[in-house]
């Protein structure tokens, strides 16, 4: 970089500082806009975007406009913290929404909670995550909430004795899919007849699934990516096995449907967010989202636009003195307060327990929907 | 629930033999592995897709285009790659990494064209129909995916073992030099090689899509590491080898899954694999290597 653009550069920065007024209100949002984590960190960034675009339209917050600094941690660790750290130190904004991934939140979070900026992931499904520090927040339901009430309630439908189990056994999604599973399992003393695996890029699963039958089970619970699901429950079918399938949270896809046709009916699946949910939160934002992007809002979006929801009614109660430090711990003191009902249902958080014993950061308190794949789609279950 | 998992190994198998038979012939004849015959498999599969979706032709016109664009490609690779590394004696190392790189190039154009989704066949196209014999299941594709494998093999089998081209392909087999002294055109004889090693790759490609219902840029890197252990079992460079290491191989994956544990599918296939090299260095068909010495 030559000495003129330099000049320019500080020039331009100079002029986004002066521009962004003393009443605004500056969010950091750092997600994965390029590389393989982009599917999820795109539909993310629409989701904030929006629910910020619609609370400026109203007036902002106490008169303060929303200004979003939007960040790419392109789906790694080391970006992860070179963004938080940019945001927390040079952009100073109140506090940080992201990054997209479990993995780069644990190597980022840590940044955050030691400068005592919130962050706020809203697709962070791991264990562990809200136990890194009490400035670690996060609206993302894990998948040990969800797997639950997606296996009792199917359990009580189809009245099931025995299970039979197969996952994918070399991805850490669909493993630690499993694992819940294996535990829920245990739990609700579900016999599991036999557990089989796979591995990716499989694409013939009928000596797995002829295996499955020969142990005559009531349903087949499966942790696996929705390429995978719907090719397995084809086969399965093919082979005369006919029972439902339980789902993990990579059912979760339109895709499955793509090859499964009809071969998924029946399939129990749970999600923290239903596209048919008929609340009224939850249908101006399916409209409001197909409005401006022109395409259907998926879950991530949906819990996106809910968090800016949530971080909007935190600042509401913050009085903005323009000292950074103190505005951002009275957001940090506010956030744990908000009770929203946004597009994802009823929410509030659940404080979590770190390793230590002590208070850690903020879980999503939340319960999930349960789906059920009737005619080639997901049907709301509403027990019948 | 054995009878089932016999039918299991039968189809996989030939699957297996299918993807192997072009492989096997080109190493029999230029004595190359060539590692681009997973992209030929994945090309043909593209080119199927595109002229039925596309195009809307039939099924019957999606295996002409898959034999053609695989062909063409096999044949752009031995003119622009293999022929040149032929003309300068390469070692046999040297064509084995120019393929990969021939592989790389392909996949990364089909990512671009095509993107690195899946890509389905139209619903019309896929038979649903499917027989039930007592407790066992087939599905009409899978019969045929059986089906073609025999024909071709046979087919390949006897067009080596029987006509005036199969006798001038073993010659060269045997040596390039002496049959190109008793005047057999043996660079036209590689190129034609060449083309109907990736044809019958092509073939493959569109089959195994089409069973799977899923074609992606990459599906051809799985089964290439399972096409190199056939080979490698049935002797390298022979046709029944190709069927036979590719049953071997279908059938010991599927009863290992199916009697022991699905995740020493791999381990039991392979750890067999060794074994039998152990006892048979060059394979269950293979000719003694040392003939060249």
């Amino acid at each position: 970089m030559n000495r003129a653009t330099k000049h320019l550069l500080f020039a331009a920065a100079g002029l986004l500082a002066i521009s962004a007024v003393a009443g605004d209100l500056k969010i950091g949002v750092a997600e994965a806009l390029t590389g393989g984590a982009a599917q999820y960190g795109v539909p993310i960034r629409n989701g904030f975007q929006l629910a910020a675009d619609e609370i400026n339209a109203k007036g902002g917050i106490n008169g303060n406009k929303l200004v979003l600094v939007i960040e790419d941690e392109q789906g790694k660790k080391e970006e992860a913290i070179n963004v938080f750290k940019k945001l927390i130190f040079q952009d100073k904004v109140l506090m940080i929404f992201g990054p997209t991934l479990s993995n780069s939140m644990f190597a980022a979070g840590p940044v955050a909670n030691a400068a005592k900026v919130v962050a706020f992931g809203t697709s962070n499904t791991a264990n562990g995550i809200s136990e890194m520090g009490p400035y670690i927040f996060r609206n993302s339901v894990m998948e040990s909430d969800v797997l639950p009430v997606t296996v009792s309630t199917a359990v009580k439908h189809y009245k099931i004795k025995k299970v039979a189990v197969i996952y994918g056994n070399d991805d850490a999604f669909t493993k630690s899919g499993y694992d819940v599973f294996k535990k829920v399992l245990e739990d609700q003393k579900i016999p599991v007849t036999t557990t089989e695996t796979y591995v990716k890029g499989d694409v013939d699963f009928k000596a797995q699934l002829t295996k499955i039958k020969a142990t005559n089970p009531d349903a087949v619970i499966c942790s696996g990516l929705a390429e995978e699901a719907a090719t397995l429950m084809v086969q399965a079918r093919g082979l005369g096995l006919k029972v439902p399938f339980i789902g993990g949270n990579g059912f979760n896809s339109p895709k499955l449907f793509e090859v499964s046709k009809t071969a998924g009916e029946g399939t129990f699946v749970g999600s923290p967010w239903a596209n048919t949910n008929p609340t009224p939160a939850n249908q101006h934002f399916v409209e409001a989202y197909r409005a401006k992007y022109g395409s259907e809002p998926n879950q991530f979006a949906a819990q996106a636009f809910d968090a800016m929801t949530i971080a909007a009614a935190a600042l509401k109660t913050v009085k903005v003195t323009g000292n950074l430090a103190n505005d951002r711990e009275a957001l940090h003191a506010a956030l744990p307060k908000v009770a929203i009902s946004g597009a994802t249902g009823p929410f509030k958080f659940r404080q979590s327990v770190g390793k230590d014993g002590k208070l850690a950061g903020y879980d999503a308190d939340q319960k999930p929907f349960i789906y059920v794949i009737r005619e080639g789609k997901f049907v709301l279950f509403t027990g019948k | 629930m054995l009878e089932q998992q016999l039918v299991n190994a039968l189809t996989l198998g030939s699957v297996y033999a299918l993807f192997s038979l072009g492989f096997t012939l080109v190493f029999g004849v230029l004595e190359v592995i060539n590692l681009s015959h997973g992209a030929m498999f994945m090309a043909g599969s593209f080119a199927a897709m595109t002229v039925v979706t596309r195009f809307k032709a039939p099924l019957a016109v999606g295996i002409l285009a898959a034999m053609l664009v695989s062909g063409l490609l096999g044949l752009a690779i031995d003119a622009l790659i293999l022929k040149r590394l032929r003309a300068r004696h390469a070692p046999h190392l040297i064509p084995m990494i120019a393929t990969i790189g021939a592989t790389t190039v392909l996949t990364s154009a089909a990512q671009g064209l095509f993107g690195v989704e899946v890509q389905r066949f139209p619903d019309e196209l896929l038979s649903t129909r499917e027989f039930i014999f007592g407790s066992v299941h087939v599905r009409a594709l899978e019969l045929a995916i059986v089906g073609i494998s025999f024909l071709l093999m046979t087919t390949l089998f006897l067009v080596l073992r029987h006509t005036r081209q199969g006798r001038a392909l073993r010659a060269i087999a045997e040596s390039p030099k002496a049959a190109a002294l008793l005047g057999v055109n043996v660079e036209g004889l590689f190129m034609a090689t060449s083309f109907t090693a990736a044809a019958l790759g092509g073939v493959a490609g569109l089959l195994i899509g089409l069973n799977f219902n899923s074609v992606t840029p990459l599906m051809g890197q799985p089964i290439l590491h399972k096409g190199i252990a056939v080979v490698i079992l049935g002797g390298m460079g022979d046709i029944r080898g190709a069927l036979f290491g590719g049953l071997f191989l279908g059938f010991a994956e599927v009863l290992s899954k199916a009697y022991l544990s699905s995740q020493m599918g791999d381990a039991v296939a392979f750890g067999l694999l060794f074994l039998i090299l152990l006892v048979r260095p060059a394979g269950l068909f293979g000719r003694v290597l040392e003939r060249k010495a």
